[in-house]
């Protein structure tokens, strides 16, 4: 069977902005593949450009084995859309818009009103069917969202963002139902700039930053990419640079470890990267001791995708979404957004 | 959230549904989008309830400008009501059909135009039909409303033909104005712009026409304007249709500058003007993907 979604060399410029580079990437039918990335990373676009909402520059993007260039209305029956920013119309209850989204899909009618009641039902929404949607909070507008999303029985799921902006409980309500959607078969593609989400529910996952794929496979795979365990050493809460550096120069000689470097926004701490298994801390303890240094507090843990994230770019996620907030002017985007929807 | 769903529910379909045929998939969409809309107007009455008012103080506003013109000058036996009622039927649809972009300029800003894009639509024509089904229901009920009150001023009633040709050139005007309003919808970057532009044509389109004065009035650089405004050609015949009980489609309608048109070249002019529109918006729907 074909790949649920085939992604290559995918271009998309707006303007000046080059929002996609380079972005390749395929998702086989039947798992939750994650789109990682900070602000401004290309997910939306590249998902736009999957959903025929937006018109590639150049590559290949496919769905099914059908091309969303040559075939959109094609691709369009096959997938559910769940967009980055939820968009009801808030004088229709939330049984009018499925109803309306239904006949967009073309969807008979007897068998429309089934599913939406099984939808309804399944993601608890029974109670709010017949509210209008002005009045609904964060969590049920997603999940109505995602009900408009299935209710033509997709092969795919395309989430952009599904979580974001919800509080934790609706956000594991959410992981929750596309655990269960991909155990009854349905392909799932969503996009987040939640390490923790994608490391949860994904299967394999693409990082994005820049407009290009910096890394692609399973969690796991990526964090045994980046190498052995991370250490984070500090010799008290604020350590003179002297000691650090020390510190650093002795750590450095210890066969198991890989680098060491010295992170002056923490208070001077140490990071260390060792190889994965070794019985690291005892003898990092014993080092510092013979050269009498303190420890203030010493933990040892598995690389995360930030490790990943980190490795490829040289800073964390968190940085990068910083970053990002500083530099993007939100208003030129939304009009440059409606020029060119 | 439900620990006894039915795994059908959540399943993709085996295949995908066969198409039903354009026709019927054009037409299921098009009554959706129409039903959302009467669904809005219900739980929203004001624009209806002010599309109602407008034309009445037009009426009697305007109406009583000229009370006290000489008699004859808008024709023998004419007094103003009368010559201004077809006037003001066409300019009401007219506005009404202008504004028919708003809507859907704001489902764009804020992004539930996404939600029919993405949606394997028949056609995106559907959303011109939808809305075109809309303004034509407001531009019957508003046009009912003012033959009513003018007849009640003294315009007098002309007779059910009569009737159902003004309905037929409402429509005809209301489409081709509602699908270029549709199209500035597409095309325009934010409802700013679309208010800027429905405000800079509405009056002077208004101006422009006979709607208010006849063609003999105006300056004659204004005649030939007003002889190529599309609301003239659906305000003349229905103002013949007001003063003449007898009509047929060679009736003398209009003396343009260049010569006279009857009444079926008017008709056949306002199709014209639909055809354009709906073929010149024909690329902004495309847009993104076709
Ligand atoms: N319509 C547009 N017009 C102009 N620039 C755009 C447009 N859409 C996106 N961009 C730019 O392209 C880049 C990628 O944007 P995109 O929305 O795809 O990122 P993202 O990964 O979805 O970010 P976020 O996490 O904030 O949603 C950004 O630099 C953005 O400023
Ligand atoms: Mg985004």
């Amino acid at each position: 069977m074909t790949a649920a979604v085939v992604i290559e060399h995918l271009q998309k410029r707006y303007g000046e902005t080059p929002a996609v580079q380079d972005i390749s990437f395929s998702v086989e039918r039947g798992e939750i593949f994650g789109l990682l990335g900070p602000n401004g990373a290309g997910k939306t676009t590249t998902i736009r450009c999957l959903c025929t909402l937006a018109k590639p520059d150049s590559g290949r993007v496919e769905v099914c084995g059908i091309s969303a260039i040559k075939q959109p209305k094609q691709v369009r029956r096959r997938l559910g859309y769940v967009a980055q920013e939820v968009a009801l119309d808030k004088v229709l209850t939330g049984r009018e818009l499925l109803r309306l989204q239904a006949a967009l899909y073309h969807i008979p009618r007897a068998i429309a009103q089934d599913r939406i009641q099984q939808l309804l039902t399944a993601l608890n929404l029974t109670d709010y069917a017949d509210q209008k949607t002005g009045t609904y909070s964060g969590g049920i507008r997603r999940r109505i969202d995602l009900a408009a999303g299935l209710l033509h029985q997709p092969d795919l799921l395309v989430l952009d963002e599904p979580t974001v902006g919800l509080d934790i409980e609706s956000r594991f309500v959410v992981w929750e139902f596309l655990r269960q959607l991909k155990a009854a078969g349905t392909t799932v593609l969503l996009t987040s700039h939640y390490l923790e989400e994608v490391d949860a529910l994904a299967d394999r996952l693409a990082i994005i930053d820049g407009g290009r794929v910096i890394a692609e496979g399973t969690p796991s795979q990526l964090k045994d990419q980046v190498g052995g365990d991370r250490i984070t050493l500090r010799l008290r809460e604020f350590t003179p640079e002297e000691e650090a550096q020390k510190a650093q120069h002795s750590l450095n000689a210890l066969p198991f470890v890989e680098t060491v470097i010295v992170n002056p926004d923490q208070g001077n701490s140490l990071n260390l990267v060792v190889q994965r298994g070794s019985n690291a801390l005892p003898q990092i303890q014993e080092t510092l001791t013979a050269i009498g240094l303190p420890i203030f507090s010493l933990a040892q843990s598995r690389p995360s995708l930030d490790d990943v994230y980190l490795a490829a770019t040289g800073r964390t996620l968190m940085d990068a979404e910083l970053a990002a907030a500083s530099t993007r002017d939100l208003k030129k985007e939304q009009k440059q957004a409606m020029k060119t929807a | 959230m439900s620990q006894s769903i039915s795994p059908t529910a959540l399943a993709p379909k085996t295949a995908p549904a066969p198409e039903l045929g354009a026709l019927a998939e054009f037409t299921q969409e098009t009554l959706a989008l129409t039903q959302r809309l009467f669904i809005q107007l219900q739980r929203r009455p004001s624009t209806l309830v002010a599309g109602v008012i407008q034309p009445m103080m037009w009426l009697i506003l305007f109406g009583a400008l000229f009370t006290n013109a000489p008699q004859s000058l808008f024709g023998p036996d004419v007094h103003y009501g009368q010559f201004l009622a077809p006037g003001v039927i066409v300019f009401t649809a007219f506005s009404g059909a202008l504004n028919a972009g708003l809507p859907v300029m704001f489902d764009r800003e804020f992004g539930f135009l996404n939600r029919l894009l993405v949606a394997p639509l028949a056609s995106r024509y559907s959303i011109v039909a939808a809305s075109t089904i809309y303004i034509i229901s407001l531009a019957f009920i508003q046009t009912v409303v003012i033959i009513g009150a003018s007849a009640a001023l003294g315009a007098g009633l002309p007779s059910l033909i009569g009737l159902g040709a003004i309905a037929l050139i409402v429509l005809l005007i209301v489409l081709g104005v509602t699908a270029l309003s549709l199209g500035l919808a597409f095309a325009l970057p934010g409802h700013i712009e679309l208010i800027a532009v429905i405000f800079v044509t509405n009056l002077p389109l208004l101006f422009a026409s006979t709607a208010l004065a006849p063609l003999s009035f105006m300056a004659p650089w204004l005649q030939w304007l007003a002889a190529l405004n599309p609301l003239t050609y659906a305000i003349e015949p229905i103002r013949y249709i007001y003063f003449n009980a007898q009509w047929s489609l060679t009736s003398p309608v209009m003396a343009a500058p260049w010569g006279d048109l009857n009444f079926g070249v008017m008709l056949a002019v306002l199709l014209a003007f639909d055809g354009v529109a709906l073929l010149l918006i024909q690329p902004l729907l495309r847009r993104r993907f076709g």
